[in-house]
């Protein structure tokens, strides 16, 4: 083994912290190598992707690892599971795999993890701060704490996430290190009008092209003219890590690392400069779009999850008016942010309108729509993007305004705007 | 029909012995959503292995791709028996190299990972027979028809 470690972590090898952590230190000492480690590093918090039901061996793993006493070491937080655990039954859910998705939830309890269930877990009281060192999994969280806050982490995949959690460790490589944080492409944009980078579905666009274009490097962007809310930041980062494997990018003078273009840059001149206009906006916003006629089946909201600003601007958009019977209207969202609905009236809201307030999972995870066929009209690049493949229908990407119009109405109704050229 | 041997040497991420025929794409693949964990069947219908089986061959791609999900996807395939026999990539890949380690640690199975250049990479093709050696040497047999065509 080619990792230099220290005298804890070779305790924690030789199994003198129980099997539990042997095992998670075994796996993550075979791994690092992989990242290029040649040591490790102490994080501070996990976050755990593994509890997304895949299989029966993912389910004997975690059973083991509790079975075996396995404790996390650091505060660790879960990301969304595969069932909503107190209205599976309402969403049709075969009772053997609902039971599986549940007991893989409890396991990672059982090891001492937050029951956060949420895929947003940067707007729960989970979040890490600027420069800490984190061990996260979850494509959407992970861009959003290495980009937005600033945190440190790799994509921690299965199950390496809770051999991270259970130790305390991660490889000392990749996006933990300065060197590898800074820009690797250069996106400039140019003649992008205000009018279009103000409306809600522009960050995910931007963010869908710039994945596209970049897949696995540092991308920076310059030339915006406006200043995006954590939720505009927020569906940015879940479509760059949907379109690519890009794990950190920098908007200039907007996120944290990147004050200027030379910060974002170290110095250095980018590698690649690629010119962003609106036409290719426009091609990356149609490329989430696959239904071709106007018929619409289900309405999503929620990848990420739905903050509580973001649901009470749907409940504001939906005031008076009720969904059309045949279309089924998901607003996915943590049980944190549903309970405090709950208490304020924004539930009741949204219910009467006839939406579907789930907690703890999402569409993609959980087989919530049994359909395999028809129209899912949602404002997420992530919904759209998984639609055709894992989801089974074809999609329409739109604002989340477009979204509200067309349950009420029915049928696709898209406000083209500054789209329109 | 003949058959000609291509002999290379490649560093051995998880190392082991086996000899299958190969799958070959110039294509990163995703074991999420690319892959079906039940029938080892490639899924992603925009991958040029879209439809072939992966059990039992030796799949040979550039690198794995994409989500968090992807090593654990990997994981339940060998669980299934519908995993590869080996993998043979050109570039380093944690999330295979993770899913293999899994494997290994968990379920006793052990898929061998190997990296090799490029150069060794272009001298395969689907169909050729390959033997890869615990030490990261492999062979590549290749039948050659007379009128080739595909």
């Amino acid at each position: 083994m080619d990792i230099e470690l220290t005298s804890e972590e070779r305790e924690m090898l030789d199994g003198e912290h129980g099997e539990a952590t042997r095992l998670a230190m075994r796996i993550l000492t075979r791994v690092s190598p992989m990242y290029g480690a040649k040591s490790l590093l102490s994080v501070t918090m996990a976050h755990i992707d593994g509890c997304i039901y895949e299989g029966v061996a993912g389910l004997e793993f975690a059973e083991r690892l509790a079975g075996s006493g396995g404790a996390v070491r650091v505060p660790t937080s879960l990301n969304v599971i595969s069932l909503d655990r107190h209205r599976w039954q309402s969403h049709g859910l075969n009772p053997a795999y609902a039971d599986h998705a549940r007991r893989l939830g409890e396991a990672y309890l059982a090891m001492g993890a937050t029951p956060s269930f949420t895929c947003a877990p940067y707007q729960t009281s989970n979040a890490p701060i600027f420069g800490e060192q984190i061990a996260w999994s979850e494509s959407n969280a992970v861009a959003f704490a290495n980009s937005i806050i600033g945190a440190r982490t790799n994509r921690y995949g299965d199950y390496l996430d809770i051999s991270c959690a259970l130790t305390g460790r991660a490889p000392a490589a990749g996006l933990h290190l300065d060197e590898h944080r800074l820009g690797t492409h250069h996106l400039r944009l140019r003649n992008v009008p205000i009018a279009l980078q103000e409306r809600d579905d522009f960050y995910p666009v931007l963010g869908y092209l710039i994945g596209d274009l970049v897949t696995n490097g540092v991308p920076v962007v310059s030339g915006l003219d406006h200043r995006p809310t954590d939720d505009q930041l927020k569906a940015m980062a879940a479509a760059i890590a949907t379109s690519g494997a890009v794990a950190l990018f920098h908007l200039v003078g907007v996120t944290p690392e990147a004050a200027t273009i030379a910060t974002a840059f170290g110095g250095q001149k980018p590698a690649v400069t690629i010119e962003v206009d609106a036409g290719m906006l426009r091609q990356s916003r149609r490329m989430l779009t696959t239904a071709t006629d106007s018929n619409v089946d289900v309405v999503a909201f929620g990848s990420p999850h739905c903050s509580l600003e973001e649901c009470r601007t749907i409940a504001h958009l939906v005031e008076g008016y009720q969904a059309q019977a045949n279309v089924t209207v998901y607003i996915t969202t943590s049980q944190a942010v549903r309970s405090i609905m709950a208490r304020n009236g924004l539930l009741e809201r949204l219910e009467r309108f006839g939406a579907n307030v789930t907690a703890d999972t999402c569409i993609v995870v959980s087989p919530l729509i049994s359909r395999k066929s028809g129209v899912l009209m949602t404002n997420s690049a992530k919904y759209a993007h998984y639609g055709p493949g894992i989801i089974g229908m074809q999609s329409v990407f739109g604002t989340t305004s477009d979204c509200v119009r067309s349950a009420i109405e029915g049928r696709i109704t898209l406000e083209e705007g500054p789209w329109a050229a | 029909m003949g058959s000609l041997t291509w002999r290379g040497q490649g560093r051995p991420v998880i190392s082991g012995s086996t000899a299958a025929t190969a799958l070959w794409a110039n294509e990163p693949l995703s074991f999420w959503g690319g892959v079906d964990p039940e029938t080892g069947l490639v899924i992603d219908q925009r991958h040029p292995l879209a439809g072939e089986r992966l059990a039992g061959k030796v799949l040979v791609i550039p690198t794995g791709r994409g989500s968090c999900s992807a090593s654990g996807v990997f994981l339940e395939s060998v669980r299934n028996r519908t995993a590869p026999a080996a993998v043979i990539v050109s570039q380093v890949d944690p999330i295979i190299g993770l899913g293999a380690v899994l494997a290994e640690e968990l379920l006793s199975v052990t898929v061998p990972v190997l990296l090799v250049t490029t150069e060794d990479f272009d001298h395969i093709s689907t169909g050729d027979h390959v033997s890869i050696n615990h030490d990261g040497s492999f062979e590549v047999s290749s039948v050659c028809f007379a009128s080739y065509t595909g």
